[in-house]
């Protein structure tokens, strides 16, 4: 037992979770209790929410406490799902009646069945110590399983359309290939070009989304008013980015880290304000609408009896376009993938993730820091810009809005949450991130627990950031953090990112 | 020259906002070098907390003197807004001290964010109007209602006046307290500090807990200023009052009110004179430029970058 001058193990977590039910309570009190609304008159007055704000309370108290107690991370997280579940049925019984009450049983069982199988399962297991020397073999077979992996999720990915056409028909498909399918990977191929800037060479792009917007209003401009196609617009939309990247990067690349990530951020938002203000180019804040489709190389999807449809001769259904739209999306986003996977093993790549790891070192060695940044820099928007303008062409329309802070924070998370210079990472983070909340709007179950008013994609942004600051505290190198090296002498060894201390430049 | 007065009280009243707020980014920079984005968002909760405390006071308590209410008000929020801010340090700062380079400054962004949504999901998205306090004028130059009169609103007088009592008391604090000292000790180097018995993480934590509290003020403030809050109002005048201290010279507290009224001033001459459209544009040229071509800003010290 515990001498009585210490305070014992069950004691501690008790003040533990005294104080964070405090801290959340101070938090939550004016925050959470309360909420100002219009009344009909349009006056403000208060809506008084307290259960709300003793649901926070008990929510982090029950955490704090059980993470006080419990030593393993597996039986931290399970109790705390455990006990979370029997809150939330608890409330369920307490608060609601009729079909969300009906529930409450379920959450409370289940929730017993988890705590206890936490408790039995993994409580008893002492702390493993970190094999610190057989970690370097265990991730050199870490990497070829990322590799493969990568090749299973392409083909699985290839398949998806095809696979889906044949099992729901074109119009039960058509949701799941456009809501998730061409919406995922726009944000994959966002996420690998701004990985180029962020993983790689180190440099954090606040303003990323300028150049897809920059792409977007090139397609959307050069296509109105001179009439060109897609497929002349894409390259040159492509290019336009690039040329305002190393526009806005040749006087910016010289500041450190966090001047440059405000920077840009600043010419990401003078973008979007140029764009709202320019009425006469950018039409404001009503946009550019009717933006021509895009054609199979010339060949316009439409019934016609010279579009897609008659000329294969197959019958006419609106999914072939966004199939078509699909493939496109996925070339583009692997053409990304495989120059930065190819780059990364040229010397310039080498000289990215130099960067990236001490500025001064590199600088001392004779790499020109500033043409390395730019190519990156250049690089990186090229991408957003042929992304911008694959969005153009998919939506028929864009207005600034599309182009905001947010959507910035939001490439940004994937990057961060993808963990940075991992091309899998990315690809994983997008899907979770934007496949997942689309997903949780399908759940009618949901709806059943809180109420038919529920949207999760309001959530969306408050996940992300919450598990911005979360990563950054539990594994700043990302899930995925074993990486192969770009470079190897005779033998391949990979090195463990735990085992990679990074410079601090 | 009516227009120029005018738009030059109305500057000074915006720039003590800023300049507010700007204390708060040069101080955490000065102590642990890292931009505390979630600043801005903390000065937008401060602005809920004030509206929140304000209605509950006049509406609920019935207080009857408005100027009461406004002490009231702006105490309720120093007190909520530093808990806030102490929270934030402890969970998203705090565990990555030597961590990499860019890791404060993502985690302070993922902070920024999820402040922003949690107001937006817990307070709904639309604007919270206020009706307008304490409109009445005085005349410095013309008749009342003459189009070239300079005049100056009493809520323009609380705003300077509060910023510059205040910014007297941060003033004394800073420069004659001990903790002020163990403040400035652990600016300087904070390793030599530690040895001396500075005790680090608590001078850091009473840092944001002092910036929260001015920027709280800057927040009842632009409560009394504007009378409407969003869940969004924290990102551009946080972006502005960041700017304000970079002008400024990043960790030199004059440094940041100045910078603050010369960034008040130009965004306010700049609708005034060029295009209302574009003020913002204005602000983060400054921006731009500064970074660039004067990154140590008026009153600060170059930066010696060292292996």
């Amino acid at each position: 037992m515990a001498p009585a001058a210490a305070p014992s193990r069950l004691q501690q977590a008790l003040r533990d979770a005294a104080f964070a039910g405090l801290v959340t309570a101070a938090l939550s009190f004016p925050m959470l209790a309360i909420r100002v609304e219009s009344d009909m008159n349009n006056r403000l007055v208060l809506e008084e929410r307290w259960p709300l704000m003793f649901a926070a309370i008990a929510f982090i108290a029950s955490a704090r406490f059980l993470a006080s107690m419990l030593d393993d991370w597996r039986a931290r997280a399970g109790a705390v799902a455990g006990v979370w579940s029997m809150l939330l049925g608890a409330g369920l019984a307490w608060f609601t009646t009729g079909a969300q009450a009906a529930l409450a049983p379920w959450f409370l069982g289940g929730g017993a069945l988890l705590l206890a199988a936490a408790l039995l399962l993994f409580r008893a297991s002492p702390q493993e110590a970190e094999p610190a020397s057989g970690a370097a073999p265990a991730a050199a077979s870490a990497g070829r399983f990322v590799t493969l992996a990568g090749f299973v999720a392409l083909g699985v990915v290839v398949a998806y359309p095809l696979v889906l056409l044949g099992w729901l028909g074109p119009q039960g498909s058509l949701k799941w290939i456009n809501n998730y399918g061409v919406q995922i990977l726009i944000y994959v191929m966002l996420g690998w070009g701004l990985n180029i800037v962020v993983g790689l060479a180190g440099l954090l792009d606040l303003g990323y989304v300028a150049f897809y917007a920059v792409g977007a209003y090139a397609y959307a401009l050069l296509a109105t008013t001179f009439g060109l196609s897609f497929w002349i617009c894409l390259p040159l939309a492509g290019i336009l980015a690039a040329f305002w990247g190393i526009l806005l990067g040749f006087p910016v690349l010289r500041l450190r880290g966090d001047y440059l990530a405000l920077v840009t951020l600043a010419f990401g938002e003078i973008i979007t304000i140029v764009l709202t203000n320019w009425v006469e180019l950018t039409n404001g804040e009503s946009g550019i609408s009717s933006i021509p489709r895009v054609t199979f190389f010339g060949i316009p999807f439409t019934a016609a009896p010279d579009g897609f449809a008659a000329t294969f001769g197959i019958a006419f259904s609106p999914i072939h376009r966004t199939i078509f739209l699909f493939y496109l999306i996925l070339v583009l986003a692997l053409i990304t993938n495989v120059v930065t996977i190819r780059l990364r093993r040229l010397p310039i790549g080498r000289a990215w993730e130099a960067l990236r790891e001490d500025e001064i070192a590199c600088r001392s060695l004779g790499v020109n820091t500033t043409n390395t940044k730019l190519t990156a820099f250049a690089l990186g928007a090229m991408f957003g810009g042929l992304a911008g303008a694959f969005f153009a062409v998919r939506q028929g329309f864009i207005n600034p809005n599309s182009f905001t802070f947010m959507e910035s924070a939001t490439i940004l998370a994937i990057v961060v949450l993808g963990g940075m210079g991992s091309q899998l990472g990315v690809a994983l983070a997008a899907v979770v991130m934007i496949g997942g909340t689309e997903i949780l709007r399908e759940l009618d179950f949901l709806k059943a627990v809180f109420g038919a008013d529920f949207d999760p994609s309001q959530y969306r942004m408050l996940i992300f950031g919450f598990a911005m600051v979360a990563m950054m505290v539990w594994k700043p190198r990302g899930l995925i953090s074993t990486r192969e090296p770009s470079i190897f002498l005779k033998e391949r060894r990979a090195v463990a990112g735990a085992l990679v201390k990074e410079g601090r430049g | 020259m009516e227009t120029f007065l005018q738009q030059l009280i109305n500057g000074v009243t915006l720039g003590s906002i800023y300049g507010l707020i700007a204390i708060g980014y040069t101080m955490v920079f000065g102590i642990i070098g890292m931009v505390n984005f979630a600043h801005g968002d903390v000065f937008m909760v401060s602005t809920f907390i004030a509206l929140i405390a304000f209605l509950a006071l006049t509406t609920l308590l019935g207080i009857p003197s408005i100027f009461l209410a406004l002490l009231l008000v702006m105490i309720i929020a120093m007190v909520m807004t530093s808990v806030w801010s102490w929270a934030i340090e402890r969970i998203a700062y705090r565990p990555l001290r030597g961590s990499f380079r860019l890791a404060p400054l993502i985690s302070a962004i993922g902070m920024s964010i999820f402040l922003m949504n949690f107001v937006q999901v817990a307070q709904g998205p639309r604007n919270k109007p206020l009706p307008p306090m304490l409109n009445e004028v005085i005349y410095l130059m013309g008749e009342p209602g003459a189009a070239n009169a300079v005049t100056i609103a009493w809520r323009q007088i609380i705003i300077i006046a509060a910023t510059a009592i205040l910014l007297a008391i941060f003033w004394y604090v800073v420069q004659k307290t001990s903790l002020g000292r163990a403040q400035r000790a652990v600016e300087q180097d904070r390793k030599m500090a530690a040895l001396l018995g500075v005790d680090v993480d608590r001078t850091v934590s009473i840092t944001f807990v002092i910036g929260a509290m001015l920027a709280a003020v800057a927040g009842t403030l632009y409560l009394l200023q504007y009378g409407v809050v969003r869940f969004d109002d924290g990102f551009i005048p946080g972006v502005k009052a960041f700017t304000a201290a970079v002008l400024g010279g990043i960790g030199s507290i004059p440094g940041a009110v100045l910078g603050g009224l010369l960034i008040g001033l130009i965004e306010v001459m700049w609708a005034a004179y060029v295009s209302s459209d574009y003020k913002n544009v204005a602000a983060f040229s400054v921006l731009v430029v500064v970074l660039i071509f004067m990154p140590s800003g008026l009153l600060g010290r170059p930066e010696v970058e060292k292996v």
